[in-house]
C-alpha cells in the first residue's frame, strides 16, 4: 500500500474510510460548517427552510458578520441584523459578530483543530490549513445541503509538496515566501489541488506566519494549503484548553503530484503587481512606484507578528505626507494585544489610521476603499482589478514590512533598510 | 433548462476572476442592480449587450478567487445559457452547477471567436459551431450533475431527491 498525504488522511476519516486516492469522489462529513454576513444566512434561508430548515448539528454550525463591519450603508445594516436574527432564530451557540474576519476568528475560537474537515462560504476558508485541518471555500447554495445533512461530496485532489529549506533571513517573511510560491506555480497552477508545505523554515514559523501560507493556498487556485501540526499548534490549543488533538502527518511514501523545492536563505522581500496575484517582482524591481494607500491588515497578514513588525519599523519615523495608511488587526483579540503592547500608539503617532477588524477595504466593502487611478500596497491577499474599490485602482501585494517601509516613504520600498 | 444549448457567443481571455464578474464593491445590492455591474471591469457595456442565451466563452481559469456565488449569479440573472472555458477555477465550477448556470470545460476554446453562433450537447459533450461549420469535444459531466444542471440547481435537485416540491 502507498502512503497517504495529510490531506488523504483527513479526507479518509471525514468519509469513514480507510484510503482514499486522488480523483475518488467521496461523500464526507463536515466537522465545521462555517458562513459570514455577506454570503450566509441571507443567502441561504430561503433554500434551507423549502427543504426543511432543520440544521445537522448546530454545535458545528459558526456563523462571523464581518464583511459589513461596521456598516457602512443601511442594506449592510440591514444584512448585519438579518445574520444576527438568523443566529438567534436557530440558537447557535456560536455567533460572532464585530470580532474581525472569520477565518482569524473561528481560530482564536478553537473551532479549527488538526483533522478536521472545515467548510465555509468563503474562499479563504483554506486558512485554516495551516492547523493540520482540511479546509476550503464552498458557495452559498452547497452550504444549504451541509447545512440540512452535514455532509458533501469532495473528489480527493492530488496534493503538490512545497518545501521550503533554510534560515529566513531578517526582513524576509512568510507573506514573501508565498507569493514567491504563487509566482512560480502560478495563480491557476495549483487548481483542484492541495498545496501542502514544508520543510525546516516553516517548521520553524509561528502560527501566524504558518497562517499566512494557508490563507493564500487558493490564490494558486488550491483546494487548500496545509501544513502538518506539531508541536508549535498543538502549544497554541492548549492555551485553549484544547488537549489530545490528533497528530495527522504525511506519509513517507506519500505521492504528490509535483514536489518544488526552496532555499529560503536567498529569499528577497517579493511584490505581487497589479492586477494578477502570480505577477510577483522581487521588492528591487517596483521601488520608487508612488502609493496614495498603504494597508496593514486582513487575514492574510494583520496578526500580532505583523503588528509587530511594522511598529518596529515606524517607531519614531513618520509616515509620508502623501499617503494614508490604514491598519486594521485581523481581530479585537489582537487589538487589544497590540494596545497592550504600545504598538497602537507607535503606529497612530507614525500617522497611521487604525481602523476596527473587518474585512473592510480589502474586499471592497468599507473603510477605506479607493478611487479611479489611486494606487494601494497592502499586506493582503488579493490584487484583482476592483477588489480593494474601483477597477482603475492598482493594488501591489507584499508583507507587513514592506507596507511599512512604503508607509514612511510614499513609495514601494525595500524594508531591510529599516531592519537592524 | 434542457440539456440542449444555443447562442450567440461572447469571447474573453484567460483568468475572468470574481472581482471582474461580481465586483465585490457592489455585493451588498439585489442581484438585479449587480447584475448591471457584471464583467464592467473589462466590459463595461457586457449587461447591457448581453441576450438571453448568450454564451460565454473564455480561456483558462474561469471564475478565479472568491466564492461568492454572486459571480454565477449574476450571469444566471443575465440569462447567459452557458460558459465554455478551458477549464474553470473550482469553486466558481461547483457554484455555477449548483444554481443551475452550465459550465463545460472544453480544453481548448481558441477556435471559437466572438459573434459566432453555438450548440452545446451537454449530455453527449459536444459543440457544434453553427457559423464555422465545426464540431467540438468536451469534458463530459456525470450524468447526476447533467440532472441537477437541467433542473435549475441543487436546491430543486436536493428538493426532489427528498420528495418536497419546488
Amino acid at each position: 500500500m502507498v502512503g497517504m498525504t495529510i490531506a488523504e488522511k483527513t479526507l479518509a476519516r471525514a468519509a469513514g474510510k480507510k484510503e482514499v486516492r486522488p480523483g475518488e469522489i467521496v461523500w464526507v462529513n463536515v466537522d465545521i460548517a462555517m458562513m459570514h454576513d455577506l454570503l450566509g444566512p441571507r443567502l441561504i434561508d430561503k433554500g434551507f427552510r423549502k427543504l426543511g430548515g432543520k440544521l445537522f448539528d448546530r454545535e458545528k454550525v459558526v456563523v462571523v458578520s464581518d464583511h459589513c463591519t461596521p456598516p457602512a450603508t443601511v442594506y449592510q445594516a440591514d444584512i448585519l441584523k438579518y445574520t444576527r436574527d438568523w443566529a438567534k432564530e436557530f440558537e447557535l451557540p456560536y455567533y460572532y459578530e464585530f470580532e474581525g474576519p472569520c477565518h482569524q476568528v473561528i481560530v482564536e475560537h478553537g473551532h479549527v483543530r488538526p483533522g478536521r474537515l472545515i467548510l465555509g462560504t468563503d474562499s479563504h476558508t483554506c486558512m485554516a490549513g495551516g492547523l493540520g485541518a482540511f479546509a476550503t471555500g464552498i458557495g452559498s447554495t452547497e452550504m444549504i445541503g451541509v447545512l440540512l445533512t452535514g455532509e458533501t461530496w469532495l473528489k480527493v485532489p492530488e496534493t503538490i509538496k512545497v518545501n521550503w529549506e533554510g534560515t529566513i533571513p531578517s526582513g524576509i517573511y512568510s507573506k514573501d515566501i508565498i507569493l514567491k510560491t504563487i509566482g512560480d506555480i502560478g495563480h491557476a497552477g495549483a487548481t483542484y489541488q492541495v498545496l501542502e508545505f514544508a520543510g525546516s523554515a516553516i517548521r520553524g514559523m509561528s502560527l501566524d506566519e504558518r497562517l499566512v501560507l494557508s490563507n493564500m493556498a487558493v490564490e494558486a487556485g488550491a483546494k487548500t494549503g496545509i501544513i502538518e501540526p506539531d508541536d508549535v499548534i498543538e502549544g497554541f490549543l492548549k492555551t485553549k484548553g484544547i488537549e489530545n488533538t490528533e497528530r495527522i502527518n504525511s506519509d513517507h511514501d506519500a505521492r504528490y503530484l509535483r514536489e518544488f523545492a526552496y532555499n529560503a536563505s536567498e529569499l528577497e522581500p517579493q511584490v505581487a503587481c497589479p492586477h494578477e496575484i502570480d505577477n510577483v517582482h522581487p521588492v528591487s524591481a517596483v521601488e520608487g512606484t508612488y502609493v496614495d494607500q498603504v494597508y496593514l491588515g486582513s487575514c492574510t497578514n494583520g496578526r500580532i507578528s505583523d503588528l509587530r513588525v511594522a511598529a518596529e519599523i515606524l517607531k519614531g519615523r513618520k509616515i509620508s505626507k502623501n499617503i494614508r495608511c490604514l491598519v486594521v488587526p485581523a481581530s479585537q483579540a489582537i487589538w487589544m494585544q497590540a494596545n497592550k503592547e504600545g504598538i497602537l500608539d507607535v503606529l497612530t503617532e507614525a500617522g497611521c489610521i487604525v481602523n476596527m477588524p473587518s474585512c473592510g477595504a480589502c474586499g471592497g466593502f468599507t473603510s477605506g476603499v479607493i478611487g479611479a487611478g489611486e494606487v494601494v500596497m497592502s499586506s493582503s491577499n488579493r490584487n484583482f482589478k476592483g477588489r480593494m474599490g474601483s477597477p482603475l485602482g492598482e493594488i501591489y501585494i507584499g508583507s507587513p514590512a514592506t507596507v511599512a517601509a512604503t508607509a514612511i516613504e510614499g513609495k514601494i520600498a525595500d524594508p531591510r533598510k529599516y531592519i537592524q | 433548462m434542457s440539456e440542449m444549448i444555443r447562442g450567440r457567443v461572447w469571447k474573453y481571455g484567460h483568468n475572468i476572476n470574481t472581482d471582474i464578474i461580481s465586483p465585490g464593491q457592489y455585493m451588498s445590492l439585489s442581484i438585479e442592480e449587480q447584475s448591471q455591474h457584471a464583467m464592467e471591469a473589462i466590459d463595461p457595456d457586457f449587461s447591457k449587450k448581453v441576450r438571453p442565451g448568450d454564451i460565454i466563452v473564455a480561456g483558462d481559469n474561469f471564475g478565479s478567487g472568491s466564492s461568492r456565488e454572486t459571480a454565477p449569479l449574476v450571469l444566471k440573472h443575465l440569462q447567459v445559457g452557458a460558459i465554455l472555458g478551458n477549464f474553470f477555477a473550482r469553486i466558481f465550477f461547483r457554484n455555477a452547477i449548483n444554481i443551475g448556470l452550465p459550465v463545460v470545460e472544453m480544453g481548448d476554446t481558441s477556435y471559437i471567436d466572438e459573434g459566432d453562433m453555438l450548440e452545446i450537447d451537454l449530455l453527449k459533450g459536444k459543440v457544434i459551431n453553427i457559423t464555422k461549420g465545426q464540431e467540438y469535444k468536451t469534458a463530459k459531466l456525470p450524468a447526476h450533475l447533467v440532472e441537477m444542471v437541467s433542473l435549475g440547481g441543487l436546491e430543486p435537485y436536493l428538493a426532489k431527491r427528498m420528495g418536497i416540491s419546488s
